[in-house]
């Protein structure tokens, strides 16, 4: 189209192809063939269409985990307690669907789904509430409320909400079977998929296309600015972070209503931590998680093929994400820098994979916040 | 409004995924668009013939699923050595993939390594991959059996393509015992574990139980740190034990690397569990409670090769061979190896029982009742919810 959607691309596939360059450079040092690595990541990820499906499955939680930070980004908050609020949104719907056992199906999927949303919703609320009442920063009491979560979730599975027969492996008792979320027609993946792709469409409507959202975007550049425009800051700070945990909430809810049927510990798998870093290479963009959760997911599952094909440790793919994110990041610095972009002008690919590093700029996105991702 | 923004971002996204694929867009959208249903199934079905390098029709491929990492010194370890044993068996290809969390991941690399390496036979590990992962998975792939570690197999409600293991691990244990309370000088010995459930309980208790046959004034000290893997834990668990004054400790986690570490690094004794941490303490590691997955791996695939029918649920303790115990360590006393071999022998025989009454529990209450003998295959042995006299410590 124009050349803004070129200069984006071009930055974007540079990115991607100077990453795996330098992780097949990597899988090089530690003795596997790079050829054969990428042809199993291919086959792995979508080589055949089972590939794909399980990298779309993968890509589902990540969605909904990736808006727990994205959303209130916008607002210039850094919420990385996502895990926290995927646990008890998880939990909550498990003890909704029990508590409503007897009542039709689809009645019970809905208010899982809002149940669910709501405990999540209530978590990252909380963390929002103390920044904005009591100036508590929100990136560490939503991480440490988020082990608050996960306490109280083994505190219940194990002991009030405990199955007396889930003897070496607590857990409470299953929802009933037709409360249980199927899967998308025509497809091995389950209804949280849609969940995710249609939250990342309503997030980015309402943070890029609705008065809310750009008042959110004051807040987020300006504080000051904002406070004086008369905008309500605080009960939107708390307002977006609720939103944030419910979307985590609801993938808490996903996986216990599409996968385990009901809360265990087994909710606590780091979808949380590593929607953070999705969140990251997305930009913080509700549309652009959905690629980059799908790109996740195709690592994800490319990971088992390249463990059992090329006999590397499972720590590789890290590495390959921990490459793509600094390299992603990095070449945000690019924007702007090449004058071929300036005038409409014709495609081409015009940066090459050895383009030079980025070289140091001002505009860095604010990264220093992040924890280690534990992936 | 979305729908005049829609084609340049969805072009920008669709690109993203496609460059991250390194330009296999051709298959994405295609798949992406109407005729998945058709593709679907033909994919699928051709994968595994297409997929797997042609095995010669005599040839197995069994794929092991590990919880954590393979050489976590611990659980994984222990069964990775099994699979190495398996790899070693001729016309036997193993596939192997490590840190698969219990979520649906283990479902997909289940289903992976059945469509992409063509295997027909899997040993996923972990206890939490059985329901609903191992279940949901066997009743998709009627034709490929499921080998699960746990014991947890009932067949009037399981699919007759799944099977379930385990040992009597705490036979071990209570050896283990048995060389901590002739080697402790200050008569108390610690132990880290993970959770307060049936399986622990019984081996915190059996080593009490082993410890105080030979030595009436031990007592154990426990402390749970909440969950299997928690290195951080482990270590502050280990580190207060110490400063209390024990002098011997022992673990029931996924990985006993740290809290073995641990004691070395205060030179205070330790004993294993899993697999052999020896290489971590020269100087302090006694013996230790070793699964030996390599005997009941190799068998089941004898079994299966032959076409005999295996069993779907499988048990033993030191006669069978599922268990072992670590070579004793520098630090053991001759005294101590005597005690040891000697109820090793007899739990090997069946003329020791580990659990029979009178036996009461830390509070004073009366768990097992006078002349009462309960044999390994006790089914109140796997609901055991009480800590034994000696034991130092409070279930939640």
């Amino acid at each position: 189209m124009n050349a803004r959607v070129y200069e984006t691309l071009s930055i974007r596939v540079g990115a991607l192809a100077l990453s795996f360059v330098l992780f097949g450079g990597f899988v090089a040092l530690a003795g596997a063939d790079p050829l054969d690595v990428y042809y199993q990541m291919y086959r792995g990820s979508i080589g055949t269409w089972f590939s794909f499906q399980n990298a779309l499955l993968r890509a589902a939680p990540l969605m909904l985990t990736a808006l727990c930070t994205a959303i209130p980004a916008r607002l210039g908050l850094t919420i990385i307690g996502g895990e926290g609020a995927l646990v008890l949104g998880g939990l909550a719907a498990a003890g909704t669907g029990l508590a409503l056992t007897g009542l039709p199906g689809s009645v019970v999927v809905v208010a899982m789904a809002t149940i669910g949303f709501a405990a999540g919703a209530l978590w990252v609320g909380a963390a929002g509430a103390l920044r904005a009442y009591r100036g508590v920063n929100e990136t560490i009491s939503s991480l440490l409320l988020s082990y608050i979560a996960i306490a109280l979730m083994t505190y219940l599975v194990e002991g009030p909400m405990r199955d007396p027969t889930s003897l070496n492996h607590p857990t409470t008792r299953a929802i009933p079977p037709d409360a249980m979320l199927g899967n998308i027609p025509g497809f091995d993946v389950h209804w949280g998929l849609a969940f995710g792709i249609v939250a990342c469409v309503l997030a980015h409507i309402l943070m890029m296309r609705s008065v809310f959202g750009f008042g959110g975007a004051i807040v987020g550049g300006n504080l000051r600015a904002a406070l004086l425009c008369g905008l309500p800051v605080r009960r939107m700070m708390v307002i977006a972070c609720a939103l944030a945990g419910g979307a985590a909430g609801l993938a808490g809810m996903a996986e216990v209503a599409a996968i385990h049927g009901r809360a265990s510990d087994s909710l606590v798998a780091g979808y949380g931590y590593t929607g953070i870093l999705v969140s990251f290479m997305a930009q913080h963009e509700p549309l652009a998680i959905v690629p980059v959760a799908v790109l996740f997911g195709g690592i994800g599952a490319s990971n088992g093929l390249i463990q059992r094909a090329d006999h590397l440790p499972d720590a590789t793919v890290n590495v390959l994400q921990g490459i793509l994110f600094v390299v992603i990041l990095a070449s945000e610095t690019l924007y702007g820098r090449f004058s071929l972009f300036r005038p409409a002008s014709k495609k081409d690919e015009p940066l090459s994979s050895a383009a030079p590093p980025a070289p140091p700029g001002p505009p860095v996105p604010p990264v220093e916040n992040l924890p280690e991702a534990a992936a | 409004m979305v729908k005049t923004r829609r084609t340049p971002h969805r072009e920008r996204s669709t690109s993203i995924l496609i460059l991250a694929l390194m330009g296999m867009a051709s298959l994405f959208s295609s798949s992406c668009k109407k005729d998945s249903q058709p593709e679907s199934s033909a994919t699928t079905a051709s994968a595994p013939g297409a997929a797997a390098p042609a095995p010669a029709s005599s040839t197995l491929t069994v794929g092991f699923v590990y919880v954590g990492a393979k050489d976590d010194y611990g659980y994984n370890q222990a069964h990775a050595e099994g699979a190495k044993a398996v790899a070693a068996m001729p016309g036997v290809k193993v596939r192997e993939e490590e840190n698969v969390p219990e979520t649906v991941a283990v479902q997909k690399t289940m289903e992976s390594m059945i469509n992409l390496d063509g295997a027909t036979l899997l040993f996923p590990t972990s206890f939490g991959y059985f329901d609903p992962h191992i279940l949901t998975e066997a009743q998709k792939f009627p034709a490929v059996t499921f080998l699960h570690c746990g014991g947890l197999y009932d067949e009037t409600k399981h699919p007759k393509n799944v099977g379930s293991y385990f040992g009597y691990i705490d036979e071990a244990e209570y050896v283990s015992g048995i060389v901590a309370g002739l080697t402790t000088k200050t008569n108390k010995l610690g132990f880290v574990a993970a959770k307060p459930i049936p399986q622990v309980l019984r081996n915190i208790n059996a080593f009490t139980l082993g410890a105080r046959s030979v030595n009436p004034k031990v007592t154990t000290s426990v402390v749970f740190t909440g969950d299997w893997s928690m290195p951080v834990k482990e270590a502050e668990a280990a580190n207060s034990l110490i400063d209390q004054g024990v002098d011997v400790l022992t673990s029931h986690v996924d990985s006993p690397k740290v809290v073995v570490e641990q004691a070395e690094r205060r030179g205070i004794f330790s004993t294993g569990y899993h697999a052999s941490q020896a290489a971590l303490a020269p100087k302090g590691y006694l013996t230790g409670a070793e699964w030996n997955w390599a005997k009941v791996y190799t068998g089941y695939i004898d079994a299966i090769r032959a076409n005999k029918p295996y069993p779907h649920l499988l048990r033993g303790g030191f006669k069978e061979g599922f268990v072992k115990m670590s070579a004793y360590g520098p630090a053991v006393s001759d005294e101590a190896k005597k005690k040891a071999d000697e109820a090793k022998a007899g739990l090997t025989a069946g003329t020791l029982v580990i659990f029979q009454g009178p036996l009461k529990d830390n509070a004073g209450k009366e768990v097992i009742a006078p002349g009462v003998s309960m044999v390994q295959t006790d089914v109140n042995l796997e609901k055991m919810a009480y800590l034994v006299d000696g034991v130092k410590g409070k279930l939640p």
